[in-house]
């Protein structure tokens, strides 16, 4: 007789380990398999270099959902923040750089007015994140439906949406599916400040600041500000942190994972989902299979095309997730040093976007295959925080780096790959001049390295863009945007699922707690 | 004194299908013009001996089919005739056409790409389902999301119906349609470049967006929705030039007892104690009216023509920060004869119809990236038309009249304002980019007339030169247009209305703005309804 699991859980990202300690919290038998032999995915650790490690793709909380992080106890399973509402510094190449908080902004050129502009736009945008906030933790409503569930769950978003007041839910309607160009060309003066503002609104995306939609990834980030949100945060042992405690969180609860044991089918059976396939060709029985993988892998590669019917084919096919974010790994002798930025900033968010001009021109290339000859950066230290991530007295530097189309005209060759890595680093040393010379090792990870390492889809860090018509009850796509796939049995438990990227944790408890919810769906 | 039951500033064509509608209701109206012509963006001027331009908008599609009935444009002297179709010519010497016959239809799709030819069907259902879907929204009021009035709250259940009735599936493709590019729509559908390029233009068409950006596929409705004769989708040119419409308008609103006043530019709308008493016009006369309807822009009605003291802050910030960036050309040009395309015959049929020369999404989204920077587009997507071919009136015996429309074109330049260098350069692009696919177009130009975003502003007075007076982004679209909390048609002071393209539901020859805000002013009146509402008949 062979094992039998109630559910079992392909990744063990952060959503993946989420939607496990749900489901065994809930007194489901349940096993993880990861094809790496290490845990975390794209929020994993990475030896890049001998005694150098860095965060694999993700390198800053933006989002974790306090109520994740609350059920799952992940405070007593030894998650400590080091820095929370962390500030982010504009860098500028002649040294005026600009401080930016939550609610405030500092450095030349800002006078009292621009901060207090500042801190009532970001106030505003705030307020329009709680209502989002709100829908990104339920499951999507479905909006023709004859169940009263439905019902109750639109009225309450409406609602939502009515205590932020009439002049707030105009300006919300007005600004919601535009692009941030538009909108802070209506605010602000600055360059800098308006390119630090709306490379927040493009990161990891497909877009730039004058593409509609960026309104809405703003507001999505912004989501980890509103409520009892950390903000911008970094953990002790970085994002490796969070992975540990979310692993402890799983196993005490009796969750089982395997490592190094990749899923390579689905099986399915009288159309219901009986089982999973690992690459050694043995099935493992189930009742449910919860896939965190992204969902072209879940339903082109881990399915077979026969098991769905083709417009839902047609629209696994037609998801947009172009990866164009590449990652930078430095190894650096010493402390990096950054034009006129004091050693203790070294810890803070470091952003390369001068102006909505720059950041656009970049986006351009990316357009047509090509990587920006002049990318804009989102910049963090690790060792700042972890001195352990590098030998005594040496350094990590961590970089997202736009923008690097997953399809390069070309394709991503050793030239290529060398090429957009000198593009970064000259950006790179025109604020850190000597930063060349400390480098001892370094490591450039394009869209085409993230699938093949980690397994992900066009090598998109979100398992697809966030764009209106990919959210809420269109996320990944129709029909399976209610966690739950065409196949009984099968839910999507990934960044792929409402309500998207970032480490929330939120697709994988929301996936959990539909399945959990049962049948009233079906 | 000169006193009237209302004033409509501006002789467009949504100023005088207003007008017409009240003065038909029985008010006392008058209309204002600042040039010496009347049509606004809708007119047919000679400005070459012999030749008639239509020197604005060119071809007719969108206009409301009941309203034409309503004001018996046809008696007035209306006629369209139909085309169909289109060719976009590529680079390496063959092209794409878009034929209306079903049959050589598909043959042509075929010959391009045979997937795309079965996609074709669906793709014509969906966007036909889109069309469908919201062409009862273009006569009815915007619903306020924000209000608790019954008719707000009835209209937007009204809307939700609508979708609603859809079905799930068909709801869900809808809001992705809402919210795509046009670009990323036509690659769901189809692989062949030609025709992706070939099927993009109306996404883009006076927009400052690019194939890739998304709210595009929204836009391509814009020049969907329209009818001739019944024809969903068809477009025609009217005779005589577009100048026709707004005549036959004009003949309307005069058998009516409308009076039309031209070279009668509006100085200030008159407003005392948050009411409006009439307009002072630029010669100092002062006219008297207790409603004043304006037909202009968002941007010059709040901003030039009306003070800042009788306005609320709130909407002077937002006519301020209104979005009316010019995106478009004009070429005019007078031909000695008719030129020839060496990718197909002399005579070919699609010749009648859409020319473009722009074969790819990639090039256009270029073309774009050009406006973006404050460059006219190095490489252009033109749409060029000879309706000389079927309307022998608008030049001499064997003579021809093109209009070439041209995308994208900023209002202003990177290096500053426009010079006629500057022009001459611009037009210099589009032509060379003809003669590429037509040798001997250079040599049979007798005149050309060359429109920049400049001249639009300038001469018919759209802000920046932007055909739709304000762009067509979610930001300004349905409750949003011009802003929120003012999309029904009522401005800010007591008796003062909107009418223009800047509102509900936007631009292109449609009259449905001018009938709209009739129907709105005839009910504060409390007069009978006469303008139609949902009067959709598929």
């Amino acid at each position: 007789m062979t094992e039998r699991w109630d559910a079992i859980v392909i990744g063990a990202g952060h959503n993946g380990l989420v939607c496990a300690t749900y489901l065994a919290r809930a007194g489901r038998k349940v096993l993880v398999l990861e094809r790496s032999t290490e845990l975390g995915g794209m929020t994993g650790v990475r030896r890049f270099a001998e005694g150098f490690s860095v965060p694999g793709c993700a390198h800053l909380l933006h989002m974790l959902h306090p109520g994740v992080a609350r059920d799952l106890e992940l405070a007593s399973n030894g998650l400590r923040m080091l820095a929370t509402h962390m500030p982010t510094v504009a860098l500028d190449e002649q040294g005026g750089h600009l401080t930016l908080t939550e609610r405030t902004v500092e450095g030349p050129g800002m006078s009292a007015e621009v901060t207090a502009v500042y801190g009532a736009f970001m106030d505003r945008l705030r307020r329009f994140a709680t209502v989002l906030a709100a829908a990104n933790e339920k499951m999507p409503p479905r909006l023709v439906s004859e169940h009263w569930r439905d019902h109750l769950a639109l009225a309450k978003l409406g609602w939502k949406a009515w205590q932020l007041g009439r002049d707030d839910m105009r300006e919300m309607l007005r600004i919601g599916a535009i692009n941030i160009f538009d909108v802070l060309q209506e605010e602000f003066d600055h360059p800098l400040l308006k390119g630090a503002l709306s490379l927040d609104a493009v990161l990891g995306t497909h877009m730039g600041p004058r593409s509609p939609n960026t309104v809405l990834n703003l507001l999505y980030r912004l989501t980890g500000q509103t409520g009892a949100g950390n903000g911008v945060a970094v953990a002790e042992g970085g994002m490796q942190g969070v992975i540990t405690a979310l692993e402890r969180a799983a196993t005490a609860v009796g969750v089982v994972i395997r490592s190094g044991c990749a899923a390579k089918r689905i099986v399915v059976s009288a159309d219901s989902v009986t089982g999973v396939e690992i690459s050694s060709g043995e099935v493992l029985n189930c009742g449910q299979v919860f896939s965190s993988a992204d969902p072209k892998t879940t339903f082109q590669r881990l399915l077979s095309l026969d098991a769905l019917d083709t417009g839902f084919n047609r629209r696994i096919q037609n998801l947009r997730m172009r990866g164009t974010a590449a990652k930078l790994h430095l190894a650096l002798r010493g402390a990096p040093v950054f034009r006129n930025l004091d050693t203790e900033n070294l810890g803070s968010r470091l952003l390369i976007a001068p102006s909505m001009d720059y950041i656009e021109l970049a986006f351009d290339a990316a357009k047509y295959g090509a990587y920006s000859e002049h990318p804009v950066m989102e910049i963090t230290i690790p060792t700042a925080h972890t001195p352990a991530m590098a030998p005594t007295g040496m350094h990590v530097l961590s970089a997202v780096v736009q923008y690097a189309p997953m399809h390069l005209r070309g394709g991503w060759t050793g030239d290529a790959k060398a090429g957009f890595m000198e593009c970064a680093l000259k950006v790179l040393s025109r604020y850190a001049p000597d930063i060349r010379d400390q480098v001892i090792a370094a490591e450039l990870l394009t869209p085409a390295d993230l699938e093949r390492e980690y397994g992900v889809s066009g090598g998109h860090w979100h398992h697809g863009e966030l764009a209106l018509d990919q959210f809420m009850m269109l996320r990944p796509v129709p029909g399976a945007a209610q966690y739950a796939a065409p196949i009984p049995g099968l839910f999507l438990c990934g960044a792929g699922a409402h309500p998207g990227g970032g480490v929330s944790g939120l697709p994988g408890r929301n996936a959990a707690h539909t399945a959990l919810a049962g049948a009233w769906r079906k | 004194m000169q006193r009237y039951d209302a004033i409509v500033i501006g002789a467009g064509h949504n100023g005088l299908t207003n007008a017409a509608y009240l003065a038909k209701s029985g008010l006392k109206v008058l209309i204002l013009e600042k040039n010496p012509h009347i049509g606004g963006a809708a007119v047919s001027r000679e400005l070459h001996p012999g030749w008639t331009y239509s020197n604005c908008s060119y071809v007719c599609s969108l206009l409301r089919p009941e309203i034409w009935r309503d004001l018996e444009l046809a008696r007035h002297g209306l006629q369209v005739i139909a085309y169909e179709g289109g060719i976009t010519f590529m680079k390496n010497g063959d092209y794409f056409g878009n034929y209306s016959d079903h049959e050589r239809h598909h043959r042509e799709m075929a010959r391009h790409s045979r997937r795309d030819a079965d996609a074709y069907e669906r793709y014509v259902a969906d966007v036909s389902r889109q069309s469908r879907l919201i062409r009862p929204f273009l006569l009815r009021t915007p619903p306020d999301p924000t209000s608790l009035r019954p008719r707000d709250v009835m209209e937007l259940i009204y809307m939700v119906r609508k979708y609603w009735d859809l079905g799930e599936s068909a709801l869900y493709d809808t809001m992705r349609f809402w919210t795509m590019s046009i670009g990323e729509f036509l690659e769901e559908y189809f692989e062949s470049p030609v025709i992706k390029g070939h099927f993009a233009g109306g996404g883009i068409i006076g927009t400052g967006l690019g194939v890739y950006s998304p709210g595009t596929a929204y836009v391509l409705l814009h020049h969907y929705m329209g009818e001739v004769d019944g024809s969903m989708g068809a477009w025609g040119f009217a005779r005589g030039g577009m100048g026709a419409i707004t005549q036959a308008m004009a003949g309307a609103l005069r058998s009516y007892g409308g009076e039309i006043r031209a070279d009668a530019e509006v100085r200030q709308i008159l407003v005392r104690n948050g009411k409006v008493q009439g307009v002072a016009l630029a010669n100092g006369d002062e006219i008297y009216a207790d409603i004043v309807v304006s037909n202009l822009d968002p941007k010059r009605t709040f901003l030039k023509i009306m003070a800042e003291k009788d306005l609320p802050p709130d909407v002077v910030r937002r006519a301020r920060n209104f979005k009316i960036r010019g995106s478009s050309g004009k070429l005019n040009i007078a031909l000695d004869g008719m030129p020839t395309f060496t990718a197909v015959p002399d005579h070919h049929p699609l010749l009648v119809a859409d020319l473009h020369f722009i074969d790819s999404l990639e090039r256009m989204e270029r073309a774009y990236d050009d406006w973006k920077y404050g460059r006219w587009s190095r490489d252009p997507y033109l749409d060029l038309l000879i309706p000389t071919q079927v309307d022998p009136t608008m030049a001499p015996p064997g003579k021809h009249m093109v209009t070439v429309f041209v995308q994208y074109c900023p209002a202003k330049l990177a290096s500053g304002d426009w010079t006629p260098a500057d022009r001459d350069a611009f037009a210099r692009t589009c032509v060379d980019q003809i003669s590429e696919y037509s040798p001997n177009f250079k040599d049979l130009i007798r005149h050309m007339e060359v429109r920049t975003p400049l001249e639009l502003e300038n001469e018919v007075g759209l802000t920046e030169g932007n055909i739709f007076q304000g762009e067509l982004t979610m930001d300004q679209l349905l409750f949003n247009r011009p802003f929120p909390g003012y999309a029904q048609y009522r401005g800010p002071v007591t008796g003062m209305y909107m009418c223009g393209s800047g509102t509900h539901p936007g631009g292109g020859v449609m009259a449905a703005p001018g009938a709209n805000a009739a129907r709105e002013i005839l009910m504060d009146l409390r007069r009978p309804p006469i303008v139609p509402k949902d009067a959709s008949h598929d």
